[in-house]
């Protein structure tokens, strides 16, 4: 089997692995699958990508996860058993759609066509810094909005506690 | 000059919150009112030479934003005029809610953020930046519907954080796709290649994708579960905020704006009108039988929406122009029943219809602009709502859409008959036990209601100028 189909297999399979009813095992799935992707992408000749999705996605965001998770109480014993049942409930036929949707587009032979880029290919850093600019201007303020958010709602939330 | 509508508001907030709190607290109101006046000046009355003139500062290198030229067309001037509109009324409905400056700011700092990302969703020519300014709104107002707490306002933050989830990820999945077919994520060059016919098969599975990604924005049905959730747990000025304009922005101006790109494709149409015709019937049947003044306010507004679509999925001249006029007159007139809803619930302490009644004597003004706000969302004449349904079921029926034309009739009647009933059961008859005591909102809720009020009643004896000069015109850019 080719090296590209092995990965997007194994990415597959540890994505599926990642639907898991203890949350701590979700976020070392979502860690697993951004390792995967990062190796398809390295692979698949985009090491930039790839450099940004190990460090963002598998690195920084998965502290995050831990960090917010180490913050709340485990499910008991019965709730385990509950969330089982419900994530059978929801995942399967989910989990059944994609398989059947993914194999119809398997079978059908057909390979995307992927246009050329318009105009000229510019340098890397060109793209961030120039034909991009906007969107990381607007990436900045996602972050800013999003950690001014988190201090809105915690700052508050500590004031709360201190003074009921 | 554009990219000063989402520099300043930015920068105002960045520079409130440096100095000690006490200090800026009396400040951030008035100027997220001053910028919100000036936006609505600015559109009213720059042309696009002023437009996209170079702002002060612009040649230095560090913020060479300043110097992107962004088109702004008319309907992005009607936008602006929209944000600055609502963005000013919810800045006086704040000071309303919550007299105290100091318990504003927080609100008003996200107000001003919201607003510098829905003027970049308006600017943007570009997918992608379109997603990175839609999510700047979603996270903002994410913040905003559950600043004030309580179990409603988890619940409504969290359907819209989950629905916003599946948005986010449709709207990628389908600007992937976009992407690998034209090689560039810029309005143009997606129409371009979705007009040659040049695109694959995949198409198809792009543009329902992205739809389904917008739907989900604006509220339609069957998308349409976190809506009147979200609606009803905000805090008052938040509703106004989100009804007003956020959702119309987001989700709405999206979809009539990438009309140009996708949404005359002859295979997207009849979807839009599937989408229209279910979240009119829809919203105005569940609003029919609502308790909660907003909760019923929020299935309203998923059918007014479903007559915007209408007209976009029906595509013709008439129909575009009415879309984009019941847009601009939707975002009004809904602003000021959530203007009133809020006058309301801070005098009598309820939004419970059932526990309301005869606040019209008590609370006149309030009273009598709601009646001018529910007939124009009626589309009764002369008010600006009768003329924008007129254009969009007038189109319908010379398109030869007569029974879903007979729908969006019928659909007005109900509306009637649900504002109707609001009224009655809030407004009219004898004072309820718990309204003993009520008297009519200070300066802060009637401000805001009057002006909206004058603005309806004026669109509405100003339509068929309106109609020739500035509404037909928008066809060209849609």
């Amino acid at each position: 089997m080719p090296l590209t189909e092995l990965l997007v297999l194994l990415l597959v399979v540890v994505a599926l692995w990642t639907v898991q009813t203890t949350i701590m095992r979700a976020a070392v799935g979502l860690a697993l699958t951004s390792v995967m992707l990062t190796l398809l992408l390295f692979h698949m000749g985009a090491p930039l990508a790839a450099v940004f999705e190990l460090s963002v996605c598998a690195g920084l965001i998965t502290v995050l996860f831990f960090s917010t998770i180490g913050m709340t109480r485990p499910l008991d014993a019965a709730g385990v058993v509950r969330e089982r049942k419900a994530l059978s409930k929801r995942f399967h036929p989910a989990f059944a759609v994609c398989a059947v949707v993914g194999v119809m587009l398997w079978g059908s032979g057909y390979v995307l066509e992927i246009a050329p880029p318009q105009g000229d290919s510019p340098a890397v850093r060109d793209v961030l810094w120039g034909v991009r600019q906007l969107d990381l201007v607007g990436q900045i303020l996602v972050m800013f909005v999003g950690v001014f958010g988190v201090v809105i709602l915690f700052k508050e939330r500590k004031k709360e506690e201190v003074a009921p | 000059m554009a990219a000063l509508l989402i520099l300043i508001p930015v920068l105002a907030v960045v520079l409130l919150n440096l100095p000690p709190r006490r200090w800026a607290d009396p400040f951030i109101l008035p100027i997220a009112g001053a910028f919100c006046i000036a936006q609505g000046l600015a559109a009213l009355t720059m042309g696009p030479e002023a437009w996209a003139a170079p702002p002060p500062l612009a040649q230095l290198d560090l913020i060479r934003l300043l110097g992107t030229p962004f088109p702004v067309d008319a309907l992005a001037r009607v936008m602006f005029l929209a944000i600055g509109l609502v963005g000013l009324c919810t800045t006086l409905v704040m000071r309303l809610w919550r007299p105290e400056p100091e318990r504003s700011f927080k609100t008003a700092s996200l107000l001003l953020l919201i607003i510098a990302a829905m003027n970049g969703v308006v600017l943007v020519r570009d997918l992608f930046t379109l997603y990175v300014f839609l999510e700047i709104t979603a996270i903002a107002s994410l913040v905003l519907i559950v600043v004030e707490r309580g179990p409603a306002a988890f619940e409504g933050a969290f359907k819209y954080l989950v629905l916003g989830a599946v948005a986010t990820a449709l709207l990628l999945t389908g600007l992937a796709l976009f992407f690998i077919m034209a090689g560039s994520a810029r309005f143009d060059d997606v129409a371009a290649v979705l007009a040659a016919g040049k695109a694959s098969r995949f198409e198809l599975v792009a543009i329902a994708l992205f739809l389904a990604g917008l739907a989900i924005k604006a509220g339609l049905v069957p998308f349409h579960g976190w809506l009147p959730d979200a609606y009803q747990a905000a805090p008052a000025p938040v509703s106004v905020l989100l009804a007003g304009i956020v959702t119309k922005t987001t989700g709405v101006y999206t979809l009539l704006r990438l009309a140009s790109v996708f949404g005359h494709q002859d295979r997207v149409r009849p979807v839009l009108l599937a989408l229209a015709v279910a979240s009119i019937l829809v919203g105005a049947l569940a609003a029919l039988g609502q308790r909660d003044l907003k909760r019923m306010l929020a299935y309203s507004s998923i059918s007014q929406v479903g007559y915007i679509i209408l007209g976009l999925a029906i595509g013709t001249p008439l129909a575009l122009a009415g879309a984009a006029f019941h847009l601009f007159n939707h975002a009004v007139f809904k602003s000021l029943l959530f203007v009133n809803a809020a006058a309301v619930e801070q005098q009598a302490g309820t939004r419970d219809m059932d526990q309301l009644g005869g606040l019209g004597s008590r609370m006149p003004v309030t009273s009598a602009t709601s009646i001018i706000a529910l007939l124009s969302t009626a589309g009764l004449p002369p008010l600006s709502g009768f003329w924008s349904k007129l254009f969009i079921i007038l189109a319908a029926w010379q398109a030869g859409h007569r029974g879903v034309a007979a729908v969006a009739v019928l659909a007005s009647v109900l509306t009637l008959a649900y504002f109707l009933s609001m009224q009655r059961r809030v407004f009219f008859g004898k004072v309820a036990p718990r309204c003993e005591g009520v008297v009519e909102a200070s300066a802060w809720g009637l401000l805001p209601a009057l002006i909206l009020a004058a603005v309806t009643v004026g669109l509405g004896l100003s339509a068929p100028w309106l109609f020739d000069t500035f509404l037909l015109p928008l066809e060209r850019i849609l």
